[in-house]
Formats: C-alpha cells, sequence, structure tokens
C-alpha cells in the first residue's frame, strides 16, 4: 500500500474536488457525464463505510433510502398500503467523476439481513464490492461475505484499522472463510489515499477475473425482487 | 450512522400522495445510477416535486442524487423521474449495460480514473 501521499490532483480536466466541496450541497457533474457506475461497501455499524466513501468522494456524502415491502407480502387492491409492514434501509452514497463521460458512484451499504431484500433493486450491475471489517468485530462479517458469495458478486475484503491487536492476513481469511482468490487488503478509512487503494484492488480484482473468465460466462439467477412498498 | 434521514419519518399516506397513488409504472428502467438530464423548465402548477427534479437535472444527476434531494425513497422518485420521461421533460443517460463481468475497456477507464485521484 502507498504510503500517505499528497492530495492534489494532476489531471487538469477534472473538477476542483478539494474540501470546497465538504460545504456545498452537491457540485454538479459535467454535461458529457453519460455513464454511472457503482461500486458498493458493505459493513457493520460503525466500521467505517461512511468514512471511506467522504474520504474518497467529491461531494459530502449523502444519504437516501429505500422502502420496501418484506419479501413474501405484497400490496393489496384495498388501498391499505399503511398497514403493510415495511423494510426500510438507508445507505449513503458518494461520487468520483473519473473522466469526462464515467462517474463512479460509491454505496455506504449496512450489511444486516434485512439490506439483502434490496440489493438487486439497488445495486444491480455494480462492478463490485469492498466488505469493510473492523477485525476486533469479524464475525459481523460473516453474513455479507456469504451473500456476496452466494450472489456471484465479486468483492475484496478490506480490514479498516482501528489500532487494535494485529491479525495477520491469514488470520483474517481464516476467520472469515475467505477463498484465496479474494484479495485481502488493509486499509485507514480516513485517509483519502487509503481509500483510493482500496478501491483500484477491487477494480484490479475485477480485471483479473474478466481476463480470465471463460467464454460462456454464466449469467446470475434471476432473483424475485419484492414489490416496493409506496 | 445520522438517524434524522429525510423521507424517514414520512407517512405511507404522504408517499402515496405524492405519486397519486401509483406503484411501479414504468419505473423499473431508472437505474439508481441512471444520469438524468432536464430538457425543460419547471412551469407554474406542476406539482412541486416534478419542478424541483427539473431544477436539479440542468446537469447530469444520478437517481440516486434525485431521491436525496427530494428526501424521497428511490422507488418513489423513479415513479416521479417516469412521469416526466413520459412527457419529455428528461432524458435519462442509462448504464452501459454490463453481464456477470464488466467491461474490460471500462475496467480500464475506471482504474486510469482512480489512479488519478
Ligand atoms: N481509528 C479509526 N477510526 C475510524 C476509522 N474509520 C472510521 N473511524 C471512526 O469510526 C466511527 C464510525 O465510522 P463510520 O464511517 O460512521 O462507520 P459506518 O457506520 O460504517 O458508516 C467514526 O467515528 C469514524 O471517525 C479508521 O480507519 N480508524
Ligand atoms: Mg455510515
Amino acid at each position: 500500500m502507498d504510503s500517505v501521499a499528497s492530495d492534489i490532483s494532476d489531471v487538469s480536466d477534472v473538477p476542483d474536488v478539494s474540501e470546497a466541496a465538504e460545504s456545498s450541497h452537491r457540485q454538479t457533474l459535467r454535461s458529457t457525464a453519460d455513464n454511472g457506475l457503482k461500486i458498493v461497501i458493505v459493513g457493520g455499524f460503525g466500521v467505517g463505510k461512511t468514512t471511506l466513501v467522504r474520504s474518497v468522494s467529491e461531494i459530502r456524502p449523502l444519504n437516501t433510502e429505500e422502502t420496501m415491502t418484506q419479501a413474501g407480502e405484497h400490496i393489496d387492491d384495498t388501498g391499505g398500503v399503511a398497514a403493510k409492514k415495511a423494510t426500510t434501509v438507508a445507505f449513503d452514497f458518494g461520487r468520483i467523476s473519473l473522466d469526462a463521460r464515467n462517474v463512479l458512484y460509491l454505496f455506504g451499504a449496512p450489511g444486516q439481513e434485512r439490506f439483502w431484500f434490496l440489493w438487486d433493486r439497488l445495486f444491480a450491475g455494480t462492478l463490485g464490492a469492498v466488505v469493510l471489517v473492523d477485525t476486533r468485530r469479524l464475525s459481523d462479517s460473516w453474513y455479507a461475505v456469504d451473500r456476496l458469495e452466494h450472489h456471484g458478486t465479486p468483492f475484496v475484503v478490506a480490514c479498516n484499522d482501528f489500532g487494535g491487536p494485529a491479525h495477520t492476513p491469514d488470520q483474517i481469511r481464516e476467520a472469515l472463510d475467505l477463498a484465496d482468490e479474494v484479495p485481502l487488503v488493509f486499509c485507514d478509512a480516513r485517509s483519502r489515499e487509503s481509500g483510493k487503494q482500496v478501491l483500484i484492488s477491487l477494480v484490479e480484482h475485477l480485471r483479473t477475473l474478466v481476463t480470465s473468465a471463460p467464454r460462456s460466462i454464466p449469467q446470475p439467477i434471476p432473483q424475485t425482487v419484492p414489490e416496493p412498498m409506496l | 450512522m445520522s438517524r434524522a434521514r429525510p423521507g424517514r419519518d414520512d407517512s405511507p399516506d404522504r408517499l402515496y400522495t405524492v405519486t397519486g397513488g401509483r406503484t411501479r409504472a414504468g419505473s423499473d428502467a431508472f437505474d439508481v445510477v441512471t444520469l438524468v438530464v432536464s430538457e425543460s423548465d419547471p412551469v407554474p402548477g406542476m406539482q412541486s416535486e416534478h419542478a424541483a427534479i427539473l431544477r436539479m437535472c440542468r446537469f447530469p444527476t444520478a437517481v440516486v442524487e434525485v431521491a436525496a434531494g427530494l428526501g424521497l425513497p428511490v422507488s418513489i422518485t423513479r415513479i416521479l423521474l417516469a412521469d416526466l420521461h413520459d412527457t419529455g421533460r428528461i432524458s435519462a443517460r442509462h448504464p452501459r449495460p454490463s453481464y456477470r463481468l464488466p467491461d474490460h475497456d471500462i475496467l480500464e477507464q475506471v482504474l486510469v480514473g482512480l489512479r488519478s485521484l
């Protein structure tokens, strides 16, 4: 991993993404922007998702939510929508303008069980995911690792440094039951350079997968998506 | 994580009113990162959410940014966007479709962009 480096951008055609962005609600994208991409950062409460998004984003992280009925329920036709039990999940996101056309959105998503009902609706077509873990609470990440494997979503695991006792990569791999090919990196979510390296490690992993993929790529199994609750 | 989120405390009744009671008509076309661009200015008498979207999207703005700006859930926002799209008031730049694995060229572009951050 790179040592902490200067944040000064040497790319002249990228809009100003300095701390000035902190104070404005949002900056506008260039009019040529036409391809939104997504990477999802999954992890338990307090693991540093928002911090990581903030470190690399050109906008202050924004918050939004999605509301769905529970799987197996449906909106009845008698207007009784208010009576339905809803699943509401909140997530935050940031943004990185990569070039004139490509814009990368980073989503910070809670790894808890109910969130996965919304995965397809929100994150279909994601490039991949970062599972952000706190080595003091590795078991919080089991569920996320499991679901991503089940979904066939490529991911890397990033250990956020909270200054706890050091763990070796092998200890962490064993605790998470990680497949050998899943990259494991260490980071400090507060550092822009470190956050950037996490994203780069994911994209390099994706490139390896694409390069080595067999010609006939199995398609994801279509999932039944619960109806939105309105 | 903040608990005071826009939309969170809105009753289902209010959300029902915003969308005129519709659920999902035509709204699946909008990905959360579809970039929306206004094709016209708000006009007097327009539903306030529609007017707000047209103001917000003078430059390309992702669906999820529109949702955050309106303080409404993504699913409701998609319905409002479908209204505007149906009447030609916005255009939509959808993400390039990817199959199970993303396109190699796109990954190279992402890497170049990230490395130059
Ligand atoms: N020491 C340390 N603290 C961190 C790090 N990343 C985040 N934090 C702190 O941990 C707390 C939770 O982080 P937050 O990003 O809100 O977690 P989230 O719930 O996953 O979004 C905040 O007080 C952060 O400042 C890190 O790498 N090191
Ligand atoms: Mg958070």
